[in-house]
């Protein structure tokens, strides 16, 4: 069918199947790849553009239905000469696009509603955004734009020295605003074969695969576990359980079975129903309790017990110290499955370059993409190329493999380029969760409420596969008794397998799932002793000079008691508030919590070098290699900004390479919170290198100033003047490294696993309405500190969109496969339900940090489902116990009497 | 890849009819059944029929035309009977879904939880189904008759949904109650249409969502609030025995006790709203 329409003002000509969507004609016949595609179901919104006049899902037209109308697209906003729209100056500016994905429908809802109402209140523009998803930013900063285009503040440019601490735009910023950013989908060759991937629908299942014959004369090729040169693989060198497609045996609903290769209308027209394999379902272990019950069957026939790990922090006499406390808590925590719900599906391309594989993927870990498609594919390392496409979130999901070795085979058989991108469904039930925790917890005080000792089981289901269990058992042992000076101590971490989906890394590492417990068990201290909540935690605050549960002395940088002392106002002035409201009568009722967390930076006990390499070039080109990845994180900005400064020279200079493992070093996974401390500290290394070699040529001091003009480096010196002409000089290379010191835990939990930490304190105020038990957040302040803020921006989004997360870890959000496989089933907050936050930055400066700046990728996160879970217990007498606390499980425990006011 | 039929006249639609089509209205149903499949059926595409669109007014009521986008009701100017139907528009999807969404769609859709279909419930609503061989009507609750099931036979389109209008004053209002702010799916959902007289309920007509394989009216609640003042106390007459209609189960949103429990609470604030 031929249809003709309007497209950013042009007149286009379309011809093509009347069914296909708007939003797949736009991407792949049109190439406009700005509109993005998360769900292809209207429920992320990534789609949005304006259908004459309104913003729609392109991804629910037909084309059929295009004739005579007339579209716009986010690469229509900005003008023709490229000068950007005053909306997508704001989203700069305000720091409103953090990995992207989402940017494209943002903006075009957004600029739906200026078309109609330039200056629109808070809620219109809440009602105007409420259909595009949002996983990273938390919408305080989308929203913050939007209210303040036309009035924006102009955009921070530093000069030189000035980059550190300064509220610089994202410097990939501009490509994420325009559309022209590419992700994992928007890069795909034209002449390139596609697979689809048939997976189980069970959960336990073994099975036989029929006559492929008929299917393979269909299609390109089939792929079974039969072409997998080394079918297993994980995140441990030792551990390599998880096959790229399962052999004759399926552990979890959505494990990967046959590879379908072809056009791709072909491969898609394929249904399950016609792929021959006779299943043969067994019962499956679902939960904890079925795969530790005696003689339960194995999920893994070499792993007894179904037991991945255990371990634990022993100190003191936990035992004796519980008799002689005045106070004791106890209780029983439980949490679900959780997904990562980037809005971007996992999706990538490889090809066959000679003797080499080169894939284009969406990742948040290059270098062990690398190492381990090497692994599965039986070549060397250097016979594998990772080019990372622009993340569009990862959170941890897109740690583990994913679409990287079946594009990775597929090609490497067929000699032609290969793409796969993951449904949302498919997305949903093949990638990992965060591990669903129950979270024993006993903690007990002195009559002064000091906290004299803590008992706390932690048992994880991890799922079918390792993947990050194992990490996941040995952080959270180091964690769970709190950010509390605790001379007693017994905590142990164990994870089991199941044949629920892997459980994977998810911000934070099981460390959310702990906090929940510890910092009940705090309320109920403080409660029982009558002491303050916040004076309580504040008075077992860990602080410089105090040492840890693995017998580590913080020497530095352990800023929770000013967390606290900058929340206290906010604290006290809530509670009168909270008091006034609930002196009303009504179903609702308001309340206050607070939640407190500490986070090792970088891997437990384990090295994690990064490696940072910063060129300037015969024509005077300055660029950063940094192999850091930025999944939205914004490290590609931090590691410009500490570079930048190092070298003494404007960040705006500064051109960047990122991620491809031929043109950078490895800086390690985008993980544990580590990118800024330790590739950080590589990158400021690596500029003071290069710096160390300019003053050298120039034979000029310290403090000497530069400055770049084309070819010529300039280098004042006091009075002195030295030009350098880098044709002459260059290139030049700066490298730098940093690993962060660590010692291994003994057997006892006793050693350094982490070389610093950072804390964090958040409250929350919320309403229940008691008749529903439905729970509105009001507000929140969030105190972290990060040691030093390289850009308060990007480390505001951060903890914004890590609130969201705990938002709908607390409220809303439950895995469940089979059940809740899509974005509607599945809630994550929507801009409606994440209230407006306020970030207060502590800096108590670490030593070791670049500038002395921590990380704050996951704690972000961890404080604020235990804040939340503390101001419902405040309104309602009610203790959650299992989270997410949906509406019916907090009226059903009102109406079981478990709250005071029910 | 099948047939794709975009007429502009209904005759021509029925006629294609002849053999079995995918009817494509807004689309917000059809495509998110269709993730990662290519689209075979043979598609009627309803949407450039213009005398599907729009709400016009005649002697016995309005006439809602079947391809009437949930934005196009809220933009109508309707007399507060409406007042209902455009709450529930309001919190249909986000504002994509309601600029494509249509009214027909949502009522051949049959979703338990489709919001559009227990404000009309309470507007006493018919549909307009049309086939080759005629047109005939059938009330809204005669229409759906089970969890994705209706009474549109092969070679039917709904036309146009029919509110007849009253004699009296009447006021309506809709409340839904979900786990999230947008784009939700409700748990719970309830509409009441309510005829006033002498400052008393002279007529009522409630209707409670996704508490049951189809939206169910309570014709007992309705008698209670026949002849009450109409004020907010309206709310007080809510009994749990009303509810009897009803036959909630236990799913991802929500446990059963809880929508019923829920159900009351709803019904007693929307009454509540309604008489404010
Ligand atoms: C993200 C998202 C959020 C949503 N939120 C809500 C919500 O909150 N509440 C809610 O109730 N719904 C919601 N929906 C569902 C949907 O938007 C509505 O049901 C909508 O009104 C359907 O209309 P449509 O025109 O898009 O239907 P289509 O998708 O075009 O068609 C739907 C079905 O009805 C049939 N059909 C359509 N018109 C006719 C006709 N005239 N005659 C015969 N058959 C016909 C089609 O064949 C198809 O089976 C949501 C959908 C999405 C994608
Ligand atoms: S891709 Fe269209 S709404 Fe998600
Ligand atoms: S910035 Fe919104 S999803 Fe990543």
């Amino acid at each position: 069918m031929k249809v003709a329409f309007t497209l950013n003002d042009q007149k286009m000509d379309w011809c093509g199947l009347p069914a296909t969507r708007l939003a797949a004609a736009l991407r792949d016949d049109l190439g406009l790849t700005g509109t993005k595609v998360g769900c292809d179901a209207g429920d992320c919104g990534a789609c949005t553009v304006r259908l004459d006049g309104r913003q729609v899902c392109a991804c629910l037209v037909a084309m059929g239905q295009m004739a005579g109308r007339t579209v716009e697209t986010v690469e229509g906003l900005a003008a023709k000469d490229g000068r950007l729209a005053a909306l997508q100056e704001s989203f700069l500016t305000y720091g409103a696009a953090q990995c992207g994905i989402c940017t494209p429908g943002m903006l075009m809802a957004a600029h739906d509603l200026l078309s109609r109402q330039p200056r629109p209140e808070r809620a219109a523009v809440e009602e105007a955004l409420g259909g595009v998803l949002c996983r990273c930013t938390g919408y305080s900063k989308i929203v913050e734009a939007v209210l303040a285009v036309g009035a924006s503040k102009p955009a921070v440019i530093p000069e030189a020295g000035g980059a550190v601490g300064a509220r610089v735009p994202r410097v990939d910023g501009v490509a994420k605003i325009t559309g022209r950013d590419l992700f994992g989908a928007d890069v795909m060759p034209a002449d390139t074969l596609w697979i689809r991937v048939v997976r189980s629908p069970h959960a336990r299942a073994r099975f036989t695969v029929g006559d492929l014959a008929p299917l393979r004369a269909r299609l390109a090729a089939v792929l079974t576990a039969d072409d997998i040169p080394f079918n297993g693989y994980g995140i441990y060198p030792d551990v390599k359980d998880q096959p790229v497609l399962a052999a004759g045996q399926v552990r979890y609903r959505g494990e990967a079975v046959l590879a379908l290769v072809g056009e791709r209308t072909a491969v898609l027209a394929v249904r399950d129903e016609d792929v021959p394999i006779a299943w043969a379902p067994e019962p499956p272990l679902l939960g904890i309790d079925a795969a530790t019950v005696p003689q339960a069957p194995l999920v893994q026939a070499d792993k007894p017990r179904n037991l991945l790990l255990d371990g634990g922090v022993r100190r003191g006499d936990p035992a004796g110290a519980f008799a002689r406390c005045t106070a004791v808590a106890e209780g029983m925590f439980e949490t679900s499955f959780v997904e990562h719900a980037y809005i971007e599906p996992e999706a990538g391309w490889a090809r066959r370059v000679g003797d080499r594989i080169e894939i284009h993927a969406t990742t948040q870990t290059p270098y062990m993409d690398r190492d381990e498609i090497a692994n599965v594919m039986r070549l060397s390392p250097e016979a594998v190329r990772i080019v990372p496409t622009a993340c569009g979130g990862g959170f941890g999901g897109k740690l583990d493999l994913s679409v990287q070795p079946l594009i990775a085979v597929a090609a490497w058989q067929l000699g032609c380029p290969v793409a796969l991108v993951y449904t949302r469904p498919e997305s949903m039930a093949a990638s990992t969760k965060r591990h669903p925790a129950r979270v024993r917890a006993k903690f007990g005080c002195d009559a002064e409420g000091r906290l004299l000792a803590c008992d706390v089981t932690a048992t994880f289901d991890t799922g079918a596969y390792a993947s990050w269990g194992p990490t996941v058992a040995n952080r959270v042992p180091v964690h769970a008794m709190g950010p509390y000076a605790m001379p007693n101590v017994r905590t142990w971490g164990e994870a089991f397998f199941t044949n629920g989906p892997p459980a994977g890394a998810f911000r934070g590492f099981g460390v959310p799932q702990a906090a929940i417990a510890h910092e009940a068990m705090m309320d109920e201290l403080a409660d029982r002793l009558g002491i303050d909540r916040l004076e309580f935690r504040h008075r077992n605050a860990l602080r410089v000079g105090d040492t840890t549960a693995t017998g580590q002395k913080l020497d530095h940088s352990a800023g929770l008691p000013q967390c606290l002392d900058a929340l206290r106002p906010h604290w006290r002035k809530a509670h009168e508030e909270v008091s006034a409201f609930n002196a009303k009568d009504g179903p609702r009722r308001r309340g206050v919590g607070i939640g407190c967390m500490w986070y090792g930076i970088g891997n437990t006990s384990m090295s994690n070098p990064s490696r940072m390499r910063v060129g300037l070039s015969v024509d005077g080109v300055l660029t950063l290699y940094n192999g850091a990845l930025d999944i939205g994180q914004g490290s590609n900005t931090i590691m410009t900004q500490i570079v930048a400064d190092a070298v003494g020279l404007p960040a705006g200079q500064f051109a960047l390479v990122s991620g491809d493992t031929d043109l950078t070093a490895d800086a390690g996974k985008t993980s544990a919170s580590r990118q800024t401390f330790v590739s950080g500290r590589a990158a400021e290394a690596a500029g003071r290198d290069l710096r160390r070699q300019i003053l050298r040529l120039a034979n000029a001091g310290a403090d000497a100033r530069l400055s770049l003009e084309g070819t010529v480096l300039t280098v004042r010196d006091g009075t002195e003047t030295h030009s350098l002409d880098l044709a002459k000089v260059g290139p030049l290379m700066g490298e730098g490294t940093f690993d962060p010191p660590t010692t291994p835990l003994d057997a006892d939990g006793q050693g350094i696993p982490y070389a610093t930490y950072a804390f964090a304190a958040q409250m929350a105020t919320v309403e229940v309405d008691i008749e529903l038990g439905t729970v509105k957040v009001l507000h929140i302040v969030a105190a972290h500190d990060v040691g030093k803020a390289i850009n308060p921006t990007l480390v505001e989004g951060q903890i914004e969109g890590g609130i969201a997360q705990g938002l709908g870890l607390a409220l809303m959000e439950e895995y469940l496969p089979g059940r809740t496989e899509n974005l509607h089933d599945y809630l994550i907050p929507t801009v409606g339900d994440v209230p407006e936050i306020e970030c207060l930055l502590i800096e108590d400066r670490e030593p070791l940090g670049p500038s002395g700046a921590k990380g704050v990728g996951e704690p972000g996160l961890v404080p604020t489902a235990p804040a939340i879970l503390g101001a419902v217990h405040h309104a309602t007498g009610v203790r959650a116990h299992r989270v997410p606390l949906l509406p019916h499980r907090l009226r059903e425990a009102i109406l079981a009497g478990k709250g005071r006011k029910a | 890849m099948g047939d794709y039929r975009q007429p502009d006249r209904l005759e021509e639609a029925l006629e294609a009819l002849i053999r079995p089509h995918a009817v494509l209205a807004g689309g917000t149903d059809f495509y998110p059944a269709r993730v990662g499949r290519t689209v075979e059926e043979d598609i009627l595409d309803i949407s450039r029929i213009k005398g599907l669109r729009g709400i016009s007014r005649n002697g016995a009521g309005w006439r809602l035309g079947a391809t009437t986008t949930w934005s196009e009701l809220l933009a109508a100017d309707l007399p507060p009977l409406f007042d209902g139907l455009k709450q529930a528009a309001r919190e249909v999807g986000g504002r994509q879904i309601q600029n494509a969404g249509t009214l027909a769609g949502n009522l051949c859709n049959a979703s338990p939880a489709a919001d559009g279909v227990p404000p009309l419930l309470a507007l006493d609503a018919e549909v307009e189904l049309a086939s080759r061989t005629g047109v005939r009507r059938l009330a809204l609750s005669k229409f759906i008759v089970g969890n994705r099931r209706t009474q549109l036979s092969p070679g039917e389109l709904l036309v146009a949904i029919h509110v007849p209008k009253h004699a009296t004053i009447a006021r309506s209002s809709f409340l839904k109650l979900g786990a999230r702010r947008y784009l939700v799916i409700s748990i719970v959902m309830a509409a009441a249409t309510l005829e006033i007289a002498d400052d008393r309920v002279a007529a009522a007509r409630v209707a409670v969502g996704a508490c049951s394989a189809v939206a169910q009216r309570l014709p007992l609640l309705e008698v209670a609030l026949v002849g009450a003042p109409f004020d907010s106390r309206l709310a007080e007459r809510v009994e749990p025995v009303h509810l009897a209609p009803l036959a909630p189960i236990d799913d991802v949103r929500g446990s059963a006790a809880y929508r019923l429990d829920a159900a009351v609470t709803v019904l007693r604030r929307l009454l509540a709203e309604v008489a404010s």
